[in-house]
């Protein structure tokens, strides 16, 4: 009888319900992503540019290579950690979403 | 026959050469492995297992597992060997290979996980209703995993060529056996592809009778071994020679002063010292130490630029390179399908994101072997690409230290041998298992032969692993001259070409279709695979023409390929480096043409999409199945 499909009285199954799902963990992860992406792409860009301060010497390592050899890694992490406990914390919000829509509907 | 076999012993015993040391923990490391094989061989009995690993794999030993088949022989040799040759530009590997798996966690992991199927051509089939798109998704596995083989054997034929570097065949029975060199002369040593041959014929032989069930447990102990194996020797050496910084104070940028005290090498240079560089093959410290050197301005230089018109082409290549690496990572089939083997889309995050701390912190080891490599190793500029060349420096690092504390070194180099036999075994065994499981489980299970019987695809398996391994084995002899680093930077352009616009797309935009699918990615990865063979068949050939004219000593004349990238920079870094417009290419393809043919959306596709985005405790996913099977059989 409830044709999972095009059944549309169910809230879970609902156009409105998959749309705010996927917008937010879209949202997220394009959020993590452009944090990654400024560095990654702004090294050479930096290197480009400003090649003598990248070349400043720290503790032996030019500026450059310390960020890109060492310092990278750890930022990183940060930006996938906090990915997880957020979208985590994002699919139990929606699970409660689903029950009381469905709630609602009923 | 016994005399023949006594003879050989004997050739291979009697020279001086061969460290007991470094045999024994390379042995050591082969024998654990092909046991660890055997023994879960008898464990793994339902088809289930043997592609899968029944899907109950914990975080822990996925992430260990992940690690330990990712982490091939062009992390544990070739970017040491990489960072050395070319110095800072080099490093950008390592990173992406690390930083790339964000890209897979924030956009991939867990809703591929959350689909739920064997692998990528699975997920193709599920996704679009389409047998044929399986077809097309399954050649991709293949091409992308020969690529990534081709660097693995190339660890091997270098690995077992440096344990065996004195044995000497020459006035035996076995002269046949001897390589030559540039000259075509006989020299001392095992020529390189009788180890691409010997290590192929194990690792195919292990997968084919323990599946992938075997595997799990074995590539998670593999990444701690290599782990070990990088890690342990670093901080001996840095001990000895002095710590990571001050070895790369030694080499001066173009904004320090005064040049470093450089020592003839009479005996161990102090701390602070390092070795005369070769004038003519090592790259000046200006060069390797800054950005923009050696590998990013090879194709501008070669064209004859000034060194200020090269820097626009050296900018061009490293985003390139990084968006080859970084997408290419999201891509791989044989890290892909590990992902099914998490319990659920939250493990498969979690898994993720342990994985990217245990090869973040291996990345951080092996370009400590390249600086230390480049100031006390610098003989190895000398020797040609081939298996002399510093793809070498993390075998041969460790033995410096023999002549001042003996047998040490030689346990250190031991180490790092059976990390490195650790690496190609465990990388290639992965690539065997997907390429192998696309041919039984795709090729065989469901186009030829659907209604055949779990029994027959099991030994359908085996045939299929041995195909494969000689496949593997055959192209693995023929690329001696090519970095390790680049071709599986090469491979990585491929996929970040085909499959990940492919998987990025259909988990976050409905209206693709399986026409737009299919377009985009064929054209994306058929363009980077034609590329990226063009470029390497061209350097195999310059290199060969090269050492020939050398030896002959007469001027290297370009061919015609070569002399049109000579000609031609921009292409040929565009042709090198394809990923920066075959992926934006592939992806605007994916568009067009699905806008084009709108009308053969699936028609339960907001039922997927629900399926891949909406979290499990909403148990959709049995849903989707229980109705997807009503009707279609």
């Amino acid at each position: 009888m409830s044709d999972p499909i095009h059944d549309d009285s169910d809230f879970i199954h609902s156009e409105e319900f998959l749309h705010g799902l996927m917008r937010r963990q879209l949202k997220l992860s394009i959020a993590c992503a452009l944090a990654f992406i400024i560095l990654l792409f702004g090294l050479p860009l930096m290197n480009y540019l400003a090649p003598e301060l990248m070349a400043q010497r720290v503790g032996g390592f030019t500026l450059t290579w310390l960020i890109l050899g060492v310092l990278f890694f750890p930022y990183v992490w940060i930006i996938a950690r906090l990915f997880i406990t957020r979208s985590i914390a994002l699919e139990n919000a929606e699970v409660q979403v689903a029950a009381e829509g469905n709630k609602r509907q009923s | 026959m016994n005399i023949t076999a006594l003879q050989f012993l004997a050739a291979a015993t009697s020279s001086e050469g061969v460290d007991p040391w470094i045999l024994a923990f390379s042995v050591i490391t082969v024998a654990v492995t092909i046991w660890m094989g055997f023994r879960s061989a008898k464990s793994s009995k339902s088809a289930s297992d043997f592609f899968v690993a029944g899907r109950s794999v914990s975080v822990g030993w996925n992430a260990s597992a992940i690690s330990g088949e990712y982490l091939s022989a062009a992390s544990f040799m070739g970017v040491a060997g990489m960072v050395m040759s070319s110095g800072y530009d080099a490093l950008w590997y390592p990173v992406c290979y690390a930083c790339g798996y964000l890209f897979l966690l924030l956009f991939i992991a867990g809703p591929l996980r959350r689909f739920g199927a064997y692998t990528i051509p699975d997920f193709a089939e599920g996704r679009y209703d389409s047998s044929v798109f399986r077809k097309i998704a399954v050649c991709f596995v293949l091409f992308i995993g020969f690529f990534y083989t081709m660097p693995q054997m190339k660890g091997a034929g270098t690995t077992l060529a440096y344990i065996f570097q004195t044995v000497d065949f020459r006035d035996t029975a076995f002269q046949f056996m001897a390589p030559t060199d540039a000259m075509g002369k006989l020299t001392a040593g095992i020529p390189y592809s009788l180890g691409v041959l010997v290590v192929g014929a194990v690792i195919t032989l292990n997968v084919a009778l323990g599946g992938m069930k075997g595997i799990t447990l074995v590539q998670a102990v593999q990444y701690w071994i290599k782990m070990f194996a990088i890690s342990a020797p670093v901080f001996v050496l840095m001990a000895v020679f002095g710590s990571y910084g001050q070895n790369l104070s030694l080499n001066k940028s173009a904004y320090d002063s005064s040049p470093p005290p450089a020592v003839e090498r009479t005996e161990m240079p102090e701390r602070g010292h390092r070795l005369v560089m070769p004038e003519k093959t090592a790259p000046p410290d200006e060069a390797w130490v800054a950005p923009f050197g050696p590998l990013t301005s090879k194709a501008a230089k070669a064209a004859g630029l000034s060194p200020e018109e090269t820097k626009p082409y050296s900018l061009l290549y490293t985003f390139s390179l990084i968006v080859a690496i970084v997408c290419g990572t999201a891509g791989l089939p044989h890290i892909l399908v590990r992902f099914y083997t998490n319990p659920d889309g939250i493990a498969a995050k979690r898994t993720t994101m342990w994985v990217m701390i245990l090869i973040g912190v291996f990345y951080v080891f092996p370009p400590v072997f390249g600086v230390l490599g480049r100031n006390f190793l610098p003989e190895l500029y000398t020797g040609l690409s081939g298996i002399k060349g510093t793809d070498q420096v993390v075998l041969k690092l460790p033995t410096l230290i023999r002549e001042k504390y003996g047998i040490l070194g030689s346990i250190l180099s031991g180490i790092t041998c059976a990390g490195a036999f650790a690496a190609f075994m465990s990388t290639f065994s992965g690539l065997l298992v997907s390429m192998t499981s696309a041919l039984a489980h795709d090729v065989y299970g469901r186009m030829l032969r659907p209604q055949s019987s779990p029994e027959q695809r099991m030994k359908m398996f085996k045939w299929c692993a041995v195909l494969v391994g000689v496949v593997s084995v055959g192209l693995g002899s023929q690329v001696e001259q090519l970095d390790i680093n680049f071709m599986v930077g090469q491979a990585f352009a491929i996929a970040a070409a085909s499959y990940f616009p492919l998987l990025f797309m259909s988990v976050w935009w409905r209206g693709m279709t399986m026409m737009g699918a299919a377009t985009g990615m064929l054209t994306g990865g058929l363009c980077a695979l034609v590329c990226v063979t063009l470029t390497s068949i061209s350097d195999i050939m310059a290199k060969t023409a090269k050492a020939a004219a050398e030896a002959s000593k007469i001027a290297w004349e370009p061919d015609a390929l070569n002399a049109f990238w000579i000609g031609h920079p921009l292409l040929r870094i565009l042709a090198e480096q394809p990923a920066l417009w075959a992926v934006p290419l592939a992806i605007t393809l994916m568009i067009v043409v699905s806008k084009a043919t709108r009308k053969t959306i699936p028609a339960d596709i907001r039922m997927k999409m629900l399926v891949l985005h909406a979290p499990e405790a909403l148990g959709l996913k049995q849903e989707y199945i229980q109705e997807q099977q009503g009707p279609a059989h």
